[in-house]
């Protein structure tokens, strides 16, 4: 009943508890179909795309840096032709042009790739197909979601474009620097425009958030129960609690950064003298104020990005080693557990503010226990793996590789997040190195992970396999190579966001560290050009997928047709009789969730 | 949660639970506010200074305002329109004045030389109007969504029978008024 509300919008309160006939004939302009569409599953792809080309725009961004980075002395003269005076001179990236690009690269990444383009795309596509839903439960909501974000969007991008620049703080925009526009050129229009489009943003990811909550807790079908979801599903749905109760935190802590910026309040600002202004006005503000509310949201942020690659890569590991995922229940807990957690820890990021230690110490604690979810997590992968008849298609490829880099990754935070350690490492490039692999690299492989396996169901037809492969294997090991090394560099002292290291006596010895580590990211971001080749060739020349469950999967989004309608199913949705992991049951290789359970079945 | 009972043939309506969801959201913004309030109390140069009276002209106001809507809802379930009219009309009038007496608050404020903004503006005067201004602004926001309900009502084309919509209007209106009676404490409390 609640899809049908849903659906046929409020035109009647007489609930027809009988059979509706399901078929939809809309009249489908191309503007209602692919622009303002409010089919999850096109704004599913709307969001993928959007995202993609602010992963390459993001890419691009920190292979220019890297530029900066490895090759300080060498001049490009191209550079200036294609970026103008102001981001490049005499063929050298400026200190103001790589302060912003550092800004854009982390804001556009963390932001408009991994949330909007991750959650924002698998959750919009595999809710409705994998819960049993006609659509979101506000599929209007949900398109307002994605324009807001396209909006953000626009807004973003032109601050690349204003004569001061793009904000140029740090993603993190800490007042004073974000507050006042006369501390540096990108604190000016640029950071107005880049509070605007977060501002719009927010509201994107809360308008989304609460559409995947309410369709995975109202909309699912008959025998859905919530112990028989697929772990996607679950993931999806702690990412959307963390979302909707984290970023208002953060709207509020921008609210109070406008007011201070436009309108001469003192929230976190006091006893300040800039440089050619004097001594300014405010006085009784703190600036650790705002790194508390935007911590409060900025670790759930770390989950809201991993959590999704974590239910996508449990759901393909479990479909392409033909087993059960181990510990289904375990890995729900676990999930509950780091969502709680989440919300606990954000001090972490403040250790060295002047936090009193024993605070700390309370945080350090917090912060270790994530370990165990984590660790639960890694384990019941590792299990699901173990003696499995491993197929090892593109997508699960990256979904191993998620959990290769998920370890790796995660071990170095719990170097991080003793604060004792944190006193050296903290704003090194151990840092770099910890989130790059465990958020940053390890989500983008979920998120490929997610791509290369739903690509059937997204577009009717398959990627490339021979392109998937060099695409995976360079990228892995690429990762590697770029972020591995960032570890020695950071336990040697090598501080984040400076310009240029060659200058310094004591970094003299990475001059050709760097140079590697740029190399390689010229070579793995162009291999991300292949991936993209593939994507949108095989959109329209990919091998055509001829059977309806072309994975062997037990989910539901392959009981719809290979290119289901807006409605998803024609006639009924499908009823449920079983968890989504029955493989290799019984002697049969899989079955299917809509298969009602058998009288001399054995139990699960 | 209503999620668990599947058997149960009537499950609350997507809609309204997305509000329920939306409400909490709402509520970690002003937790967010609130809780950076009292971390700024605590600190040194926070100035006492006492609520202005007319913040208890706009508390009736906002109580009175829900028990319209809540008569608005009655009326429209038991089919006498003309009277849910009226009662939605008078609701977004008192929303309206709400948000006036409001600013009064403001400016009445500033008239005793609190400076809400600019220079030698105080924090603690500037989150009275960070507060106070969001929780009108939330306020306004349905008086927006009580104009659509209001056009609906008059479209007599098409005849309604579904009191989903304005259920929800209501409940996010009684949300709204209870925020208010927690902000009001909170600042008569926390001073």
């Amino acid at each position: 009943m609640s899809n049908e509300a849903v659906l046929h919008g409020a035109a009647t309160s007489h609930d027809a508890h009988g059979d509706h006939h399901h078929e939809h004939h809309h009249h489908e302009t191309f503007i209602s179909k692919y622009v303002f569409s409010m089919d999850h599953k096109m704004i599913a792809k709307q969001f993928l795309i959007t995202g993609m080309v602010w992963a390459v725009i993001g890419g691009l961004m920190s292979v220019l840096f890297r530029l900066q980075l490895g090759y300080p002395d060498t001049s490009f003269p191209w550079l200036e032709d294609l970026l103008g005076k102001w981001w490049a001179e005499k063929g050298h990236i400026t200190a103001q042009g790589y302060y912003a690009l550092v800004t854009t690269h982390g804001t556009v990444l963390v932001f408009f790739v991994l949330t909007a383009g991750l959650s924002g795309t698998f959750a919009n596509f595999l809710i409705p197909l994998q819960v049993g839903a006609r659509d979101m439960a506000s599929p209007f909501m949900n398109m307002l979601s994605y324009w807001f974000f396209f909006t953000a969007s626009v807004v973003m991008l032109s601050s690349i474009f204003v004569e001061t620049g793009p904000f140029s703080g740090g993603w993190t925009a800490y007042p004073p620097l974000s507050a006042l526009g006369d501390a540096s050129p990108g604190s000016k229009t640029g950071m107005d425009l880049w509070l605007v489009a977060m501002a719009l943003f927010v509201v994107s990811s809360l308008l989304g958030g609460l559409n995947y909550i309410a369709t995975i807790l109202n909309m699912r079908t008959k025998g859905m129960s919530m112990t028989r979801l697929p772990l996607t599903i679950w993931a999806l749905f702690f990412t959307a609690v963390l979302g909707v109760l984290s970023f208002p935190v953060l709207l509020s802590g921008f609210i109070l950064l406008i007011f201070d910026r436009n309108f001469g309040t003192s929230f976190y600002l006091s006893d300040i003298f800039v440089n050619g202004v004097g001594a300014l006005p405010n006085e009784g503000g703190s600036a650790i104020l705002f790194q508390h509310l935007f911590w409060f949201l900025g670790h759930p942020e770390v989950y809201i990005i991993l959590l999704p690659a974590m239910g996508m890569v449990s759901e393909i590991l479990s479909v392409n080693a033909r087993k059960p995922i181990f510990g289904y229940m375990a890995m729900i807990g676990s999930l509950f557990a780091i969502s709680i957690l989440a919300f606990l820890v954000w001090a972490h990021h403040m250790f060295v503010t002047g936090l009193n230690p024993f605070l700390g110490s309370i945080f350090v604690l917090l912060t270790l226990l994530i370990a165990v979810p984590s660790a639960i997590k890694v384990f019941n992968w590792l299990t699901t793996l173990w003696r499995g008849n491993i197929r090892f298609t593109p997508g699960m490829l990256f979904a191993i590789g998620f959990v290769s880099l998920f370890i790796s990754g995660g071990l170095t935070g719990i170097w991080l997040g003793n604060s004792a350690l944190d006193i050296h490492l903290h704003d090194t490039y151990f840092v770099i190195a910890h989130f790059h692999i465990v958020m940053g690299v390890a989500s983008m492989f979920g998120m490929f992970a997610g791509v290369y396996h739903w690509y059937p169901k997204m577009y009717g037809r398959y990627l490339n396999n021979t392109l998937g492969y060099i695409h995976f294997w360079v990228t892995m090991i690429g990762a590697y190579l770029i972020f591995w090394p960032m570890h020695y560099e950071g336990l040697a002292g090598m501080p984040r966001r400076y310009y240029d290291y060659s200058i310094w006596e004591s970094f003299k010895n990475f001059v050709e560290l760097n140079k590697f580590i740029s190399t390689v990211a010229m070579i793995v971001f162009a291999t991300q050009l292949l991936f993209l080749l593939n994507f949108f060739y095989s959109i329209w020349k990919g091998r055509k997928v001829t059977s309806q469950n072309p994975w062997g999967s037990n989910t539901l989004e392959w009981t719809a047709p290979i290119n289901p309608g807006h409605g998803n199913w024609p006639g009924e949705i499908p009823e449920v009789h079983r968890w989504a992991y029955d493989y290799g049951k019984d002697g049969r290789e899989f079955i299917s969730q809509v298969e009602p359970i058998g009288a001399d079945e054995s139990h699960h | 949660m209503s999620s668990s009972n599947l058997n149960e043939p009537k499950r609350i309506h997507p809609h309204k639970f997305t509000l329920w969801v939306a409400m909490g959201s709402i509520c970690m913004m002003f937790a967010g506010l609130t809780s950076a309030y009292i971390v700024k109390r605590n600190q040194d140069n926070f100035l006492q200074f006492d609520l202005p009276k007319v913040f208890w002209y706009s508390t009736m106001v906002i109580l009175l305002s829900s028990f319209t809507i809540q008569l608005a809802v009655k009326s429209f379930k038991a089919r006498e329109m003309g009277r849910y009219r009226s009662l939605i009309t008078i609701t977004a009038l008192l929303g309206v004045a709400f948000a006036a007496l409001q600013v009064m608050g403001f400016s009445n404020l500033e008239s005793h030389g609190i400076k809400l903004t600019g220079s030698g503006s105080n924090a603690a005067a500037s989150f009275i109007l960070v507060i106070v201004g969001l929780h009108m602004l939330h306020v306004l926001g349905g008086v927006i969504v009580l104009l659509v309900t209001f056009v609906r009502a008059f479209a007599t084309r098409t005849r309604n029978y579904n009191s989903a919509p304005i259920e929800i209007v209501s409940t996010y209106w009684h949300f709204v008024d209870v925020l208010w009676l927690y902000l009001l404490v909170f600042f008569m409390w926390i001073r």
